[in-house]
């Protein structure tokens, strides 16, 4: 009897264990529940800016918004790629936070979902904001979430090279390619940009595609076409490196700062990395336009602020003003000056321009800069994928742009 | 199993007698044995119960919830609302239909096929030559484990650097001993990033191999090679026809859960090329992936891996059977 008692304990407590586990899991997933009459002590914030400096600067920023409205901020700080499968697995749960912070081309997304309130139930005003951050944050006519700073990409060169060579930075595609092919010389390149199997490969494209007036939704057009002509031309010659195939930005900048490459697309962000380097003189001209007379178009980077269907009103009145606060005036200056991007707001520009002349050439960008989901919405992941995989195929070899545009686009 | 459900079940038996003397004792022999035949089952179906309970929860459930995902259309906002339409057999259609669907399946063939017998051949190699007594083999032994023990996409953020065209190790060696004159694209030419993806997967896959290979040489009997040698079997004899054939059992596990890995390989992949360049390095597994995680069609992404699992199925049948043969000899 006692021998039969030692060993069905601990089977018990298996089985109790294995079929608890569930419970348990799940347990976790009902803490919010509140009444909406009870004063609001905390607010909980999930974003991913998980590296420093940006953990910091977003953090005291959090911080002091939260001591005006008199309310902790209880922060989450996830990597960057586990963002969308953490907001998609919290949304099935009912465990949403707060205050959301989303890359801005997901917003749609996960505003589509119904996951998110839209910003005018709680009176957060959307005035002065650029015309492209207002699109990034809109879906369906409605505006669901703010940026207060954001960011773009512009073309880096690097003055010493360029002087010596006696090279201007270009400012049309026929001198993009002369002068990416004078400063090509040894071991070193006249041009890197990415062009990689991922959104970012796409994302440095839609300058020159925009520019030119390329059609994000039916990408086999003429003006597409001469787009992708020229990145093609750019790496057949020899100008960029076939690398740039499976480069990430981050690996632009480092054969930027090695002097490996005379000019780079690359955004504000890589800025105080080349600062760290106090040999390397560089400046930042837009990105080229085909024919001079047309205007730069740049994407719209940078991550918007959103409030999400908690259930609970006055939790989420809360979390409005926090979106609201994260976009003030001041808050928007501090950021973008402390983060090197660029205030969303157009009214602050000339100010934070003369401000800092660093960033005066992405400041202008910003004011016609477009979201990427601007058109596209929902869609743009799966267009995104198109025009990777067009690029990638051209850049190859192994079709021609016109035919590697229109297979992308009719897969 | 047996061993488990033998010691309950007496006791079962012992507590019963128990109760049974110092119980009425009138009671009639036959119903008494059928509710010790019940408890004996009852005690029998415990025991189970945390296998089942576990294979449930963390096989069953995954499994079953992929192939329901797959014939729904399951988007991001199924997430918030619960939400998704049975669509039948719409997704697999998609994918198989996919243009893409031909390129992936032809390299994970190729990946697979090239990964295992490189894996096989060289950790086949290196475990005969570790037979060997020298000094130092067991040094070099637990450091060809390296590869193994290194998290793989610290590895492949390693190799990615290494077959860099302009900057890489490997160009800048081959370029200093006059090899080659310009650097070789390894990761950027659709017709040699397989090749190298393939090469770094067999790095990776030289200790498994290395190590469940010198376990089985280790366990067949020296006096078959003193006999062998005795009527002149040595050398490549003695492979032919004595290690080769005691080794057979563990070659083919070796292979088959090989091949059952090789699959399903994501983050190296990922790591070197994301499935580029132009998806020349795209695999089931990775597209797989990119359906349901870049451009959220979550049912399409589940089709393509159940794609994926049924042909691991049909390895993993085949390993099954293996082992029972081995059990048998």
């Amino acid at each position: 009897m006692k021998s039969a008692q030692r060993t069905s304990r601990p089977l018990a407590l298996a089985v109790a264990a294995l079929v608890g586990l569930p419970l348990a899991l799940s347990g976790c997933g009902s803490s919010t529940a509140a009444s909406s009459s009870e004063a609001v002590t905390e607010i909980s914030v999930m974003d991913y800016y998980n590296n420093e400096p940006d953990k910091s600067f977003i953090g005291d920023a959090l911080t002091k918004c939260g001591t005006q409205l008199g309310v902790t901020v209880k922060r989450e700080t996830v990597p960057g790629k586990s963002l969308i499968s953490k907001v998609l697995q919290q949304s099935s749960s009912k465990t949403l936070p707060d205050v959301l912070m989303l890359d801005n081309p997901d917003l749609q997304q996960i505003a589509a979902t119904g996951a998110l309130a839209p910003l005018a139930d709680f009176k957060v005003s959307t005035e002065n904001f650029a015309e492209g951050v207002l699109s990034a944050g809109t879906y369906k006519d409605k505006v669901y979430g703010l940026a207060p700073t954001v960011n773009t990409i512009a073309l880096f060169y690097n003055k010493d090279i360029l002087a010596a060579a006696g090279v201007t930075p270009p400012t049309t595609w026929d001198e993009l390619k002369a002068a990416s092919a004078k400063l090509t010389a040894g071991d070193q390149y006249g041009l890197a940009f990415n062009a990689n199997p991922t959104y970012e490969g796409t994302w440095q494209f839609l300058p020159v595609m925009w520019s030119n007036g390329g059609d994000e939704k039916k990408i086999d057009t003429k003006e597409t076409e001469q787009a992708l002509q020229l990145w093609t031309d750019l790496v057949k010659s020899g100008s960029v490196s076939s690398s740039a195939l499976n480069w990430t930005q981050a690996d632009v900048k480092d054969q930027f700062l090695a002097g490996k490459a005379a000019m780079m697309v690359n955004g504000p962000w890589q800025i105080p990395a080349l600062d760290k380097q106090p040999t390397l003189q560089y400046g930042v001209v837009k990105i080229p336009v085909r024919e001079a007379g047309q205007t730069s178009v740049a994407p719209l980077g940078g991550e918007v602020w959103t409030v999400p269907q908690t259930g609970n009103k006055t939790r989420q009145a809360k979390a409005a003003e926090m979106v609201a606060c994260l976009n003030s005036d001041e808050n928007q200056l501090a950021m973008a000056t402390a983060r090197n991007t660029i205030p969303s707001k157009t009214t602050l520009s000339d100010k934070f321009a003369s401000d800092n002349p660093k960033l005066a050439t992405f400041t202008e960008l910003i004011k016609t800069a477009r979201a990427r989901t601007g058109q596209l919405g929902e869609e743009w992941p799966a267009q995104a994928t198109k025009i990777y995989t067009a690029i990638q195929t051209s850049l190859t070899g192994n079709a021609s742009p016109a035919d590697a545009l229109k297979q992308a686009q009719g897969q | 199993m047996s061993l488990a459900t033998d010691l309950p079940h007496s006791e079962g038996r012992a507590t019963s007698e128990a109760s049974k003397t110092h119980g009425t004792g009138t009671e009639k022999p036959a119903p008494r044995r059928r509710s010790r035949q019940r408890r004996e089952r009852l005690f029998q179906w415990l025991f189970l119960v945390p296998a089942v309970v576990y294979m449930t929860l963390f096989f069953g459930y995954p499994v079953v919830k992929n192939v329901v995902m797959s014939f729904q259309e399951y988007t991001t906002s199924t997430f918030f609302t619960g939400e998704a339409p049975w669509v039948g057999f719409t997704n697999y259609v998609t994918v198989l239909s996919s243009s893409l669907f031909s390129t992936s399946l032809i390299n994970t063939a190729l990946f697979t096929l090239g990964s295992i017998i490189g894996q096989f051949v060289i950790g086949l190699a290196l475990a005969i030559f570790f037979q060997r007594k020298f000094p130092l083999n067991g040094i070099l032994r637990s450091l060809l484990l390296l590869p193994w023990l290194l998290p793989l996409i610290v590895s492949s953020a390693v190799w990615r650097w290494i077959l860099d065209k302009d900057s890489g190790a490997l160009n800048r060696f081959l370029g200093d001993l006059g090899i080659i004159d310009t650097g070789i694209p390894w990761l950027t030419s659709t017709s040699l990033a397989l090749i190298a993806v393939v090469g770094v997967n067999i790095w990776i896959g030289i200790p498994f191999n290395l190590t469940i290979l010198y376990g089985g040489l280790q366990e067949i009997p020296d006096e078959l090679y003193e006999a062998g040698s005795l009527d002149g079997a040595t050398g490549w004899k003695a492979f032919r026809h004595i290690t080769w054939p005691m080794l057979r059992p563990v070659v083919s596990v070796v292979l088959v859960l090989g091949v059952v890995y090789t699959l399903k390989v994501l983050d190296i992949i990922l790591g070197l090329t994301n499935g580029g360049p132009a998806n020349s390095t795209q695999t089931i597994a990775t597209q797989s992936y990119n359906l349901s995680f870049h451009e959220f069609k979550f049912g399409e992404g589940a089709a393509l891996g159940n794609v994926l699992v049924i042909i691991s199925l049909v390895f993993a049948v085949l390993y099954l059977r293996a082992s029972r043969r081995a059990v048998d000899e």
